[in-house]
């Protein structure tokens, strides 16, 4: 650090300011505090004197402040300090800028959703309800009943392909199934409600809808997320318990089922409910395939279902006259959503910590 | 219950590396036999070859002969499946299965193979094979604790509970004592003495004062060079072995001339 | 020593039938992924074939399926690079305060923090986009048509409703930030502490060892992780088909007006339920064009990817 630079620009101060061990001079450590506090003081004036906005306040206070600890810091520090505190300041409000969206985002979800969170929306659908009360019943059961099908055809395939890619595979086959599943995961959502509508016009001819539809159309989405978590966690099974296994002339397939897979069990439950949570609030591909209805329908192969996103989009964008309690419906739907997705992450976190082979060590 | 060995003109390959070349052996029943050399000349191949678990790497393949008892471990009709519930095996580190109990450990042979026991059977079966592996006193009243909780050197008498509990003819040790402390490698070698009155017992070991101690035979693997394959240079009585060996090579490796 | 013959002296080893089965059933559902993937597009060329060859004036639009697809890649690609090139710097500094910057025992929690804006499904960023984001938006787009109005970028008339290209690269951004960020904070914790000790023991600053040694280490994954994070915005559907005031405005570059063309996938979900015929067919064939382009993307960034994992000695 160049001590000249200090020196030239703070020469009054020179005198007084005993060079510190290694000679560099540091700001106090509640220097930017106080700098922030200034500035949030100033921009409290400055925008109380045209007109009050919390948004331009905080703003306001967070480029001046930042700009008060870089200039103070380059004035005492130096600009090699004053550059990594100017950074500082830049990475922590890159972070707060993050946070925004997320907090006005649960606060708005929670504040309108909670309206309409009451009995009858979950025992009632909509069938004959114009204007107030109905309910989403129909498309939760929808929901449910389309996820535990996305369920029941995504693990099996995907947690087999994983079997086979980390216990079987070998050369091209292996190779090229690795590389496809990547392709896979980039699927757009809605490409996917494409190809199930696709595969289904081709069986039933054009303008069927069926829930089935929706569940393979979610599978597309969900196989190469379960494939990909499953073989992450397959991989952490040591080799030695196969080969303790193996000495004990066990088949290998048996010692897959039965030494593999109970190792990894948390892990696999960890990966798939998290495959799910990415499922569930998948709206777009349902949009196409399973469209919406009024009524509550339990049977996947006959005809339309609603699903709570798919409800909460067309509650929304065609809420009909009056408009609230269609409006009011559709938040409550996003924070069942929200809710839905959040439980599942909890239970996922549950199960890594509950069902972890017990070391014991 | 124990059979003899015997290996004729063995060469394993990995793809296209040979790794050991002409082993020409007979191991004899109710014995212990060492195999020492230094690290990577194949002495750990070639004992994994005895039960066909090197098989487990892909590309790995032998030329010739082990028979065990008159019947060939490579015959074409062979499942080596079958080859490893008679010969058993007990690996460098312990590696007790984390998912279950000491007692599902020792049993697990048993159960994975889903062969139908009853619940007195078994008891005995886990009583005696902790017997067996000098385990019993020490953890008799904590049978359903996961095996994992145990200190290594009783994890390792636990897996030789584990392989002793099939009932093999043949039980292969991979440098078991290398991970343990000098007490419980005691223990294991004590072990060791009492097991090969029911079983034959073949041991690699970098420790040459433990092969010296327990076993009747050693076997002296070494390799030309790097990339050449490993070969069994010296196969004798132990006590000749470690006091005059008829190859020059053997007396440089155990005097430690090198290796 | 016969050394080179090497016949197959060991015949294959014996299989139980369990075995068998098992192994069978594992490779089936390995080519069962490679069976749906060309599905995936065997379908959609199948589909979209009969809007290919129609005759222009039965597309919808009446100008033929190019003319029909063109503004709607454009838009796609416009929203997803404004998304990108607001989230990319955001991602990497919010990696860098988690990594380095946040107090340790914090990181783990802050992280989570983060993920969840992941978690959330993205119709439900479309409800908070077009009720609570765009109205905030409106005065900022004003002072914009005022101020800078002079740029084709910001000329006016400003959006009344804040339903505009710009809002909706600024959710895009907010929902591809946790991938970004993720994939950032993962290469930046696998940076070797010797090279961080090293330019720490040379005098720099904290920045000054991010320069140094993080940055240059951590590029292809922020590459990476960038192209991952726009192959998730080109095929965003709900948020944008809910906020987005699109119309058939065509190839416009304003951003904060209300004419915008609208996103294929948007496109698709907002036409599809209400299409038979034709219509569909050309629908189809503009999500096979938003196929090929989010392939594209993605294989480009696990080229990347990949590329750093064989150079970095990380694994």
């Amino acid at each position: 650090m160049s001590t000249s630079t200090q020196q030239s620009s703070t020469g009054s101060a020179a005198p007084i300011a005993a060079p510190q061990p290694g000679g560099h001079r540091k700001l106090p450590s509640w220097a930017p505090w106080a700098a922030f506090a200034v500035a949030a003081v100033v921009a409290a004036v400055f925008s109380l004197a045209t007109s009050w906005n919390i948004v331009l306040f905080v703003i306001y206070t967070v480029v001046l402040g930042t700009l008060g600890t870089y200039v103070a810091s380059r004035v005492v520090e130096g600009p090699r300090k004053a550059t990594d505190r100017l950074v500082t300041c830049l990475v922590v409000s890159a972070f707060g800028i993050a946070l925004v969206p997320l907090i006005s985002l649960v606060y708005e979800v929670v504040r309108r959703g909670a309206q309409r969170f009451d009995a009858e929306y979950f025992t009632a659908s909509l069938v004959g309800v114009i204007g107030e009360g109905g309910g989403a019943y129909h498309a939760l059961m929808g929901t449910l009943i389309i996820t535990l099908l996305t369920t029941l055809i995504s693990v099996p395939i995907g947690l087999m392909t994983a079997i086979y890619l980390v216990e079987y595979g070998s050369g091209r086959l292996k190779r090229s199934i690795t590389f496809l599943v990547d392709v896979m995961t980039g699927i757009p959502s809605i490409v996917a409600g494409l190809f199930a509508y696709a595969l289904f016009v081709l069986i039933f001819g054009p303008g069927i809808r069926l829930g089935i539809m929706g569940a393979v159309a979610l599978s597309v989405l969900m196989i190469p997320v379960v494939v990909r978590s499953c073989e992450e966690v397959l991989k952490l099974v040591p080799n030695e318990l196969r080969e303790a296994a193996y000495a004990l002339g066990v088949p290998k397939w048996r010692t897959i089922l039965k030494v593999v897979i109970p190792t990894a069990i948390a892990g696999l439950g960890t990966g798939i409910t998290l495959a799910i949570a990415r499922v569930v609030g998948e709206t777009a591909p349902l949009l196409i395939t399973v469209g919406i209805t009024n009524a509550t329908n339990f049977n996947p192969f006959d005809g339309r279902m609603a699903t709570l996103p798919v409800y909460a989009f067309y509650q929304l964008t065609q809420p009909g006259v009056p408009p609230e309690n269609a409006i009011a419906r559709a938040w409550t739907a996003a924070l069942l959503l929200i809710i839905l997705v959040m439980a599942l992450n909890v239970v996922a976190r549950l199960i890594s910590r509950f069902f972890a082979p017990k070391t014991g060590r | 219950m124990a059979k003899r060995i015997d290996v004729s003109d063995l060469d394993i390959y990995y793809g296209n590396f040979k790794a050991v070349e002409g082993v020409n052996v007979s191991i004899e029943p109710r014995s212990i036999t060492a195999l020492i050399g230094p690290s990577g000349c194949g002495k750990s191949t070639f004992l994994r070859s005895l039960n066909r678990m090197h098989e487990v790497i892909p590309g790995a393949r032998v030329e010739g002969k082990v028979v065990i008892d008159g019947q060939d471990l490579y015959g074409s009709d062979v499942d080596p499946v079958d080859v490893r519930r008679q010969i058993g095996m007990v690996f460098q580190r312990p590696n007790p299965f984390p998912t279950m109990s000491i007692y599902d450990n020792v049993i697990a042979g048993v159960r994975l193979n889903s062969a139908r026991m009853k619940k007195s059977d078994m008891d005995d079966l886990v009583e005696r094979s902790l017997k067996g592996a000098n385990l019993w006193t020490e953890v008799k009243d904590r049978l359903n604790r996961p095996g994992s909780g145990l200190s290594g050197g009783q994890q390792q008498r636990l897996c030789i509970a584990r392989a002793i509990a099939v009932q093999p003819e043949v039980l292969l040790m991979d440098e078991p004592c290398s991970a343990l402390d000098p007490i419980s490698t005691l223990a294991i070698e004590d072990l060791m003495t009492e097991l090969k009155e029911q079983f034959t017992i073949v041991i690699v070991t970098h420790n040459m004062q433990q092969a010296a101690r327990v076993s009747e035979s050693t076997g002296f693997f070494n390799l030309n060079g790097v990339g050449q394959p490993g070969r069994l240079i010296e196969f004798n009585p132990t006590e000749k072995i470690f006091s005059n060996p008829d190859q020059k090579a053997t007396e440089d490796y155990i005097s430690g001339r090198f290796g | 020593m016969t050394t080179t013959s090497a016949p197959p002296a060991t015949p294959r080893p014996k299989r139980r039938p369990g075995d068998r089965i098992f192994a069978g059933s594992a490779k089936g559902a390995g080519i069962l992924i490679l069976v749906i993937l060309a599905g995936v597009a065997i379908f959609l060329i199948s589909e979209s074939v009969p809007a290919l060859t129609a005759p222009a004036e039965d597309v919808p639009g009446g100008e033929g399926l190019f003319s029909y697809i063109g503004p709607l890649v454009f838009g796609t690609l416009m929203a997803a690079t404004i998304g990108l090139l607001v989230a990319t710097p955001l991602a990497v500094a919010i990696a860098l305060f988690i990594t380095y910057y946040a107090p340790r025992r914090m990181a783990a929690g802050l992280g989570y923090l983060i993920d969840l804006l992941a978690a959330v499904p993205s119709i439900v960023y479309g409800f908070w986009g077009i009720t609570w984001f765009a109205p905030r938006l409106v005065p900022f787009y004003r002072w914009l048509e005022e101020n800078l109005g002079f740029i084709p970028l910001f000329a006016g008339p400003a959006s009344a409703t804040g339903r505009t290209m710009l809002t909706i690269g600024l959710v895009l951004a907010v929902m591809i930030l946790p991938i970004i960020s993720a994939i950032s904070r993962e290469v930046f914790t696998q940076v070797p502490s010797l090279h961080r000790e090293a330019a720490l023991a040379l005098g720099a600053t904290r920045w000054e060892m991010i320069k140094m040694a993080v940055l240059p280490y951590g590029k292809s994954g922020i590459i990476g992780g960038a192209m991952l994070g726009l192959g998730r915005a080109l095929g965003e559907t709900m948020a944008v088909a809910i906020i987005l005031s699109g119309s058939a405005a065509g190839i416009t570059w304003t951003l904060i007006s209300s004419a915008n063309p609208q996103t294929i996938a948007a496109n698709i979900a907002l036409q599809f339920p209400e299409s038979t015929g034709l219509a569909v067919n050309t629908l189809i064939a503009s999500g096979l064009a938003l196929f090929v382009i989010t392939l594209l993307v993605n294989m480009l960034a696990r080229w990347v990817v990949n590329r750093r994992a064989d150079f970095s000695g990380a694994n």
